[in-house]
């Protein structure tokens, strides 16, 4: 089984994270990672590898310099090889342009069994390229998936609606996005870490994948971020101690105070 | 005045209070007109109660079985002939992707997880977990734009609710993910989490044991969420998850009870208007957020502050 698992490289989380004048996310000043979400779809890709033998995993991903990071974890949690898309045309994309350059990019990869993503990224967060994903590459879409089973060429993901929990069944190939519900990803063991040094990294630039600078990139994108603005800081709020059900009066009062009760 | 065309976001004909909002966003912009994808009467008197002029009637005995695809055809043919000003759909995981789908296909931009859209469609959203807010703009083709629920106040106002009977095609490339089974989520008899205006959540603290949260929740009429340390231990289901992975609530009031406030949580919930917690440590960062916070157990507090809001009725 051919399985390609798209990873972005993200700005850490936990960090302050910033715009840039031009209102473009800070990629250079917070420190970077492979997206935690992303994680979750290198564990199932390498499942899924695991249980059909002969299976290659190709890690992709389209960002930065740095953003090679990113693949190198994925080939060190046990991917095969490694595609990164560089291109300085491409700062400032938005999801649609992204779908573009990862469809491009898996097709000349080869049409794999399964394209396999996070369900969303860690910083735009907007879920959208997985099924702008499938919509390019005329694919089923198999989306937000908590468990995922394949036999044969048949696939079946459970996906947590809104309104019901549904059955999603597919014939490969297919995209499918999972979400970290369908299980903790592995981390890297000392010997994965080793190997992933010998590991296949290929980059590759826009003109490798037949599109021109005119189809990607913020001076072209679809949308337009026109301000940005960091939230005020909350003013600090009043806290009390519990004794002797004090709490709980303190509370209502305040809760009386802004009307709720 | 263009069309603004409103996907209708319903459970089996009940249209969803976020419908309501989306064609009162709507009418800011243009004149609002609303697709109704489903089977049955079409809720068109329901519709035209918060402005809709005209409701596409579109049946979908054809569509049902099919995972997003379908519906975005539906859009894609409705465009293609009422040419309009924007589309505007609920910011749900399907919205997004009906979203997706339709703009490769009209080459269109498309924002997701507005909280609000001005008359010109600048919309604004809330990013990096709450602390920065940025406005934004379709520049390319029909502005697709995903609204997150609460982004507007319904406003009443007759529509001339003419229903048009809509013909579409589905392609076969958009029947190929099926919904072999669906199982519709049980009735809480409370709130939609993400609807809410007061949601009273717990988290590890609670132990397992949800009572004194949900006896708070049903005082104040409020829902329920949970921490997903709560929902991994299997206290609730995934559906009661607030947070980067669960639901992104911002209610006029949040009650974080034994939740420790991870980055993770409070992308789900740092937008609230008002936000109170109860934890056991005060070091919880939970109480960096807060406008009001009680230091004690959870399993004390609120069962002394319903009694105290029942006798202060
Ligand atoms: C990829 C990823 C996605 C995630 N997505 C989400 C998400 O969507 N939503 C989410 O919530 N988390 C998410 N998390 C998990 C998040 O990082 C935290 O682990 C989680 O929020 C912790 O839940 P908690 O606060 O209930 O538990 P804890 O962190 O264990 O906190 C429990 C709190 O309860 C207090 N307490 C204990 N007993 C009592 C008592 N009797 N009375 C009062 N207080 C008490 C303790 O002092 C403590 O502060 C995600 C993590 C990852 C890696
Ligand atoms: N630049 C990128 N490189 C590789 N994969 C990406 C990139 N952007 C998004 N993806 C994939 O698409 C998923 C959803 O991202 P998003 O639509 O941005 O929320 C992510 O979890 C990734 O798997």
């Amino acid at each position: 089984m051919n399985i390609v698992v798209c990873v972005k490289h993200v700005p850490d989380a936990t960090a302050d994270r910033k715009f840039e004048s031009d209102n473009t996310v800070d990629r250079v000043g917070v420190d970077g990672l492979l997206s935690e979400l992303d994680e979750y779809a290198v564990e199932q890709a390498l499942q899924l590898a695991e249980k059909n033998e002969g299976s290659e995993v190709t890690a992709l991903c389209i960002g930065p310099e740095g953003a090679a990071d990113a693949v190198r974890k994925a080939l060190q949690m046990g991917a095969d090889k490694g595609v990164h898309i560089v291109d300085d045309a491409i700062a400032g994309s938005d999801a649609i342009a992204t779908s573009l350059v990862l469809a491009e990019a898996i097709k000349k990869i080869g049409t794999p069994d399964i394209v396999i993503t996070g369900m969303a990224s860690t910083d735009a967060g907007t879920s959208l390229v997985p099924a702008a994903l499938a919509e390019r590459l005329g694919l089923p879409q198999v989306t937000f998936a908590s468990v995922v089973e394949t036999q044969g060429d048949q696939i079946r993901a459970k996906r947590d609606g809104d309104a019901a929990t549904e059955v999603i069944g597919a014939t490969l190939p297919v995209v499918l996005s999972v979400t970290d519900q369908t299980g903790e990803p592995r981390y890297p063991s000392f010997k994965g870490i080793m190997a992933a040094k010998k590991k296949p990294l290929e980059t590759l630039g826009l003109g490798d994948l037949g599109l021109g600078a005119d189809q990607v990139g913020l001076s072209v994108a679809w949308t337009a971020v026109e301000s940005t603005a960091a939230r005020p800081p909350r003013t600090a709020g009043e806290i009390v101690k519990d004794e002797d059900g004090s709490g709980a009066k303190a509370l209502a009062d305040f809760l009386a105070s802004k009307k709720f009760i | 005045m263009a069309e603004i065309l409103v996907l209708v976001d319903h459970v089996d004909g009940a249209v969803r209070k976020t419908t309501n909002e989306l064609l009162t966003i709507a009418r800011r912009i243009g004149e609002p007109s609303a697709v109704f994808i489903g089977s049955g009467a079409a809720p068109v008197e329901a519709l035209a109660k918060f402005g809709a002029e005209k409701v596409y009637v579109v049946d979908d005995a054809e569509i049902k079985g099919y995972l997003v695809a379908p519906k975005a055809e539906v859009l894609q043919q409705i465009a293609a002939t009422a040419n309009p000003g924007a589309i505007l759909i609920s910011s749900s995981a399907e919205g997004k992707e009906i979203a997706a789908r339709l703009a490769v296909k009209l080459e269109s931009g498309v924002i997701t997880d507005a909280v609000d859209v001005d008359a010109n469609g600048v919309t604004t959203q809330s990013v990096f977990a709450g602390n920065y807010t940025v406005q934004a703009k379709v520049t390319k083709g029909t502005p697709i734009i995903t609204v997150k629920p609460n982004a507007a106040a319904p406003e009443e106002v007759a529509g001339a609710g003419a229903a048009v009977p809509t013909a579409v095609t589905i392609s076969d490339a958009a029947k190929t993910a099926t919904i072999v089974a669906s199982q519709p989520r049980q009735a809480t008899g409370r709130p939609e989490l993400t609807e809410a205006a007061i949601v009273v959540s717990g988290g590890r603290g609670t132990g397992g044991d949800f009572t004194a949260v949900e006896a708070l929740a049903d005082e104040l009429g409020a829902a329920v969420g949970a921490s997903r340390a709560a929902v991994d231990s299997g206290w609730k289901p995934h559906t009661f998850q607030v947070g980067q992975t669960g639901k992104v609530v911002s209610p006029q009031l949040y009650i974080a009870n034994g939740i420790s406030g991870a980055i993770q949580h409070r992308a789900g919930m740092q937008t609230s208007k008002t936000i109170v917690a109860v934890n056991k440590d005060e070091e919880a960062p939970m109480f960096e957020l807060v406008d009001f916070g009680v230091v004690g157990d959870l399993h004390t507090v609120l069962p002394a502050l319903v009694a105290e809001i029942k006798a202060r009725k």
